[in-house]
């Protein structure tokens, strides 16, 4: 393994790493504040029950969070210097603003979980809004560095390859922010809020406490259901701003090697990158033109267009965008199931097939949230800002990085272990702490 | 003060806030790794007593310090882009250790807080916290001497163009600029300085008399080792850092030594007298002369011989903004901290028994 690949594969391992903390960060603090809420107005005990644990879970993985996210603030510098240099004071912006959004979340996270009995009731869930609040606006900032990345805009290439006439602020408005930045915010919402439906899911299946976790299935699907709905038309905004601001990526998410009017939608397939040509995929014809740009003839780009140099690997961007489509879309009927028979019968915790259902989609809201960063990252290669500046020219000169890129591996393989192991059994606990 | 900052503009600012960021962090983030080596460090009848009273005042409040880290690196990355691409590339190896450092510690506090597992569990994450608390303020004290050595800065220099056969070898580039004695002093400095304040603090944050003894007795030892260890890097700043010693023995340097001298034999008198309140302002006095002297010594570089304030410093654009930024998220931020700190200022009163259990749970 060169020391280019170590690198990134180092930063692909933190970012999806702390990107399953960060959505729970995002989402979690909302279901506690609901729980809560929810226990003031009906004074019910399995909900104070379920707001203290899901406090505690929460203290456990906002911290593995918190701490990831420092190592990535650093790897900045430790493998991108060159990246930094080139475009720190155009996206140090949105950090910035970040940072102050981390500081607000971890004052108030403090002030709620050590302050049950400290601060009176509506500082107590003050404090949780303003952590929902400001895990939700720490995500709005960085994916505007990550959108300014795809569609860098705000400066003007001077002769000696840095950047003049900076504007910082246009930069945080590039034209993939807003669509990213959605589709970010419902990911967190549905992944999380299903997840943690699915785990009730299965506790009730097993008959354990039902109180409680009828409470917190309830909730958990008034946050992820809806979101999860939403999820697929916001990534049709996605696609469609992909389409028409980085048009290589598209053909690499849809393998299409050819430019063609009227492009075919492909489910499934293999792209073959020696013979340029997807196979065995199933098309539906004009499929791709319409989705992307409404038009059933419209032309749309195709790999074979671009140097060999520039083209991202396309089997994996492909793939990954396959997956997140897929579990996107059983996340979204299974959320859609849910809604129905809340309406219709007003009960979801009875049926059997449902909650089996919730139980199996658990794991994909995180699953598509991975596969979808690997569409965004790795379709975007051999950039690391589109256009501007190569990946391989953002590296440290520093060699041997395959061996904090191991270090860090079995750092977080052994984190991810424990709190796998912390919050199982914090589930299965019976009684409170 | 005022001399220095004559004529300062925009990148003078930056570069106060990141030393006012990093002031705040010694003084709070400092004192939550300190405490960690005082877990360490526990004995004595009251050792289970210690580590509770520890871990009960670092619980509320150690992610909001610990966020003024990740303050000072945001900015300095947007001021001063190539200081901390520089930084990157050649402290990547002490970083990289004081960041897992990081990891484990707040991820092992954690884990001990709210596990599950027994007794052996718990003790076993109590040892993972208390040696990741003395790792990351060593790795930090030593990037801090490497830079104020100026040998960060000489080994950029050298850097090779990429793709060229690399002169310098590895360890010329990457390891010795921070492998040497005076960095290493200077992170056994950053050491003693968090474990005087954490001891200082939890002697003020208790009213077991027992209990507060044990603490005075540390802080009382730890600023001894301080003063051992800063004359040590003075001693060998000599060698290694000629610049260093030079302007600590001259100029307004000569001021802050004396400042720090009185600041010391207060915060030791105070102990000594148990008035511990008057201990705290006086330590914090201390640590946060010590890091100006470095500041004093050191300016108008920021990253010695290569880059000054001015030189490094990002466009004019860049800097009003991030100006605006930090002012509008200290409106919002101050406060909000204020709140916090008063909220939990005495963490005897809290609902949580003696071993600081069950704490987020409530009673
Ligand atoms: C719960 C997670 C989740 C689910 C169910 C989906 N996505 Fe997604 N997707 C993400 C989570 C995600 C993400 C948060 O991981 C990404 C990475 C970057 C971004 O902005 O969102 C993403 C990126 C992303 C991109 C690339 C955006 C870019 O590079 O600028 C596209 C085109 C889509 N998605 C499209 C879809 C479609 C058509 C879905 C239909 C079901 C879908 N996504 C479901
Ligand atoms: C929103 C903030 C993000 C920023 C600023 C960011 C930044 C970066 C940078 C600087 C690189 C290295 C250069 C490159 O390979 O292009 C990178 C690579 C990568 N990132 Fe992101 N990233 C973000 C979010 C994420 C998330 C949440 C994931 C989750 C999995 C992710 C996955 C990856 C992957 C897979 C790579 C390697 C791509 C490759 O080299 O093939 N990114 N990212
Ligand atoms: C290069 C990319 C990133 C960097 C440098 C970064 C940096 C950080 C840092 C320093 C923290 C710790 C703050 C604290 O101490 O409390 C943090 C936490 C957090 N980050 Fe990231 N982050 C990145 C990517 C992301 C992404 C893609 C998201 C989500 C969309 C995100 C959302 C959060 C949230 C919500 C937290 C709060 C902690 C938690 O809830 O677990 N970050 N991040």
């Amino acid at each position: 393994m060169n020391d280019l690949l170590a690198a990134r594969t180092q930063m692909a391992l933190s970012l999806g790493f702390h990107i399953v903390f960060a959505e729970i960060g995002i989402a979690m603090p909302l279901l506690m504040v609901l729980a809560e809420w929810r226990w003031r107005r009906t004074g019910d005990p399995a909900l104070r029950e379920l707001a203290h644990r899901w406090a505690k879970g929460t203290a456990i993985l906002f911290a593995v969070g918190a701490v990831s996210g420092t190592v990535l603030s650093f790897e900045l510098g430790l493998l991108w210097p060159g990246f930094m240099r080139l475009a720190g004071p155009l996206i140090g912006m949105p950090f910035s603003l970040e940072g102050f959004a981390f500081f607000l979340e971890a004052i108030f996270l403090g002030v709620y979980l050590y302050g049950w009995e400290r601060v009176s009731p509506r500082m107590h869930l003050g404090a949780g809004l303003i952590v929902a609040a400001s895990g939700a606006t720490s995500a709005v900032f960085v994916v505007m560095v990550n959108a300014w990345m795809n569609t860098p805009v705000g400066y003007r290439l001077a002769a000696n390859g840095a950047l003049a006439d900076i504007d910082p602020l246009l930069a945080m408005r590039s034209p993939a922010a807003f669509q990213q930045i959605l589709h970010m915010l419902l990911a967190s919402y549905a992944a999380t809020g299903l997840a943690v439906a699915g785990v009730h899911a299965l506790m009730l299946l097993r008959g354990r406490g039902s109180a409680l976790h009828r409470h917190a299935l309830t909730i958990a699907l008034v946050i992820g259901a809806p979101a999860a709905v939403l999820q697929p038309l916001s990534g049709d905004i996605s696609a469609r701003v992909v389409a028409t601001t980085q048009p290589v990526k598209l053909a690499a998410l849809e393998g299409q090697w050819e430019t063609v009017r009227g492009a075919p939608l492909r489910v499934g397939g293999w792209p073959d990158a020696a013979r340029e040509e997807t196979r065995w995929a199933l098309e539906i014809p004009h499929g791709l033109s319409l989705l992307a740009y409404h038009d059933p003839d419209a032309r749309v780009q195709g790999l074979r267009d671009v140097a060999r140099a520039d083209r991202p690997p396309v089997a994996v961007v492909h793939l990954a965008f396959q997956v997140m489509v897929a579990l996107g879309s059983a996340m979204a009927l299974v959320a859609l199931a849910a809604g129905w028979a809340a309406l219709r019968r007003g009960q979801v915790h009875e049926r059997r097939w449902l909650l089996l259902a919730l139980a199996v989609v658990a794991p994909f809201g995180y699953l598509a949230t991975e596969a979808g960063w690997i569409v965004t990252e790795v379709g975007r290669q051999p950039w690391v800002v589109q256009g501007l500046m190569r990946t391989e020219d953002a590296v440290t000169p520093m060699p041997g990085l395959i061996v904090p890129m191991l270090l860090f591996t079995l750092l977080y393989l052994f984190l991810g272990a424990i709190v796998v192991a912390l919050m199982t059994s914090l589930v299965r606990e019976t009684r409170p702490a | 003060m005022s001399a220095l900052l004559a004529g300062a503009g925009l990148q003078e600012l930056a570069a106060l806030v990141l030393v006012v960021g990093l002031n705040a962090y010694v003084l709070t983030g400092g004192a939550d790794f300190g405490g960690g080596v005082w877990d360490l460090l526990a004995w004595g009848p009251r050792r289970a007593a210690q580590r509770a009273l520890i871990a009960r005042s670092i619980g509320p409040i150690w992610e909001a310090n610990h966020v003024w880290l990740v303050l000072v690196v945001v900015v300095l990355f947007t001021a001063f882009p190539a200081v901390f691409a520089t930084l990157g590339i050649v402290l990547h190896v002490p970083l990289s250790l004081m960041l897992l450092g990081i990891v484990l510690r707040g991820s092992s506090f954690v884990f001990r807080s709210y596990g599950t597992s027994g007794g052996a569990g718990r003790a076993r994450w109590g040892r993972v916290f208390a040696i990741s608390s003395v790792i990351t303020p060593l790795m930090l004290g030593i990037c801090v001497g490497a830079i104020a050595s100026g040998a960060v800065g000489a080994a950029a220099q050298r850097l090779p163009a990429r793709g060229s056969v690399p002169a310098p070898s590895f360890r010329e580039l990457f390891v010795d600029p921070w492998l040497a004695p005076f960095p290493v002093a200077v992170g056994a400095m950053a050491l003693a300085m968090f474990a005087f304040l954490a001891a200082v603090y939890l002697a003020a944050a208790t009213r077991d008399e027992k209990l507060r003894g044990d603490f005075r007795r540390r802080a009382i030892g730890a600023n001894v080792a301080l003063f051992v260890v800063s004359f040590a890097a003075l001693w060998l700043a000599g060698s290694e850092a000629p610049e260093v010693r030079h302007a600590l023995m001259h100029g307004p340097a000569v001021a802050l030594q004396g400042a720090i001298a009185i600041a010391a034999v207060s915060s030791l008198g105070a102990l000594a007298a148990r008035r511990h309140p008057l201990a705290r302002a006086a330590a914090a006095a201390q640590v946060t002369l010590i890091l100006w002297g470095w500041v004093v010594v050191q300016y108008p570089m920021l990253l010695p011989p290569l880059h000054t304030v001015r030189s490094a410093a990002a466009p004019e654009v860049t800097l009003r903004l991030l100006a605006l930024a930090l002012g509008g998220g200290a409106v919002v931020l101050l406060p909000s901290l204020a709140y916090l700190y008063r909220t939990f200022a005495r963490v005897e009163e809290r609902g949580v028994d003696a071993a600081g259990r069950g704490a987020p749970g409530g009673p």
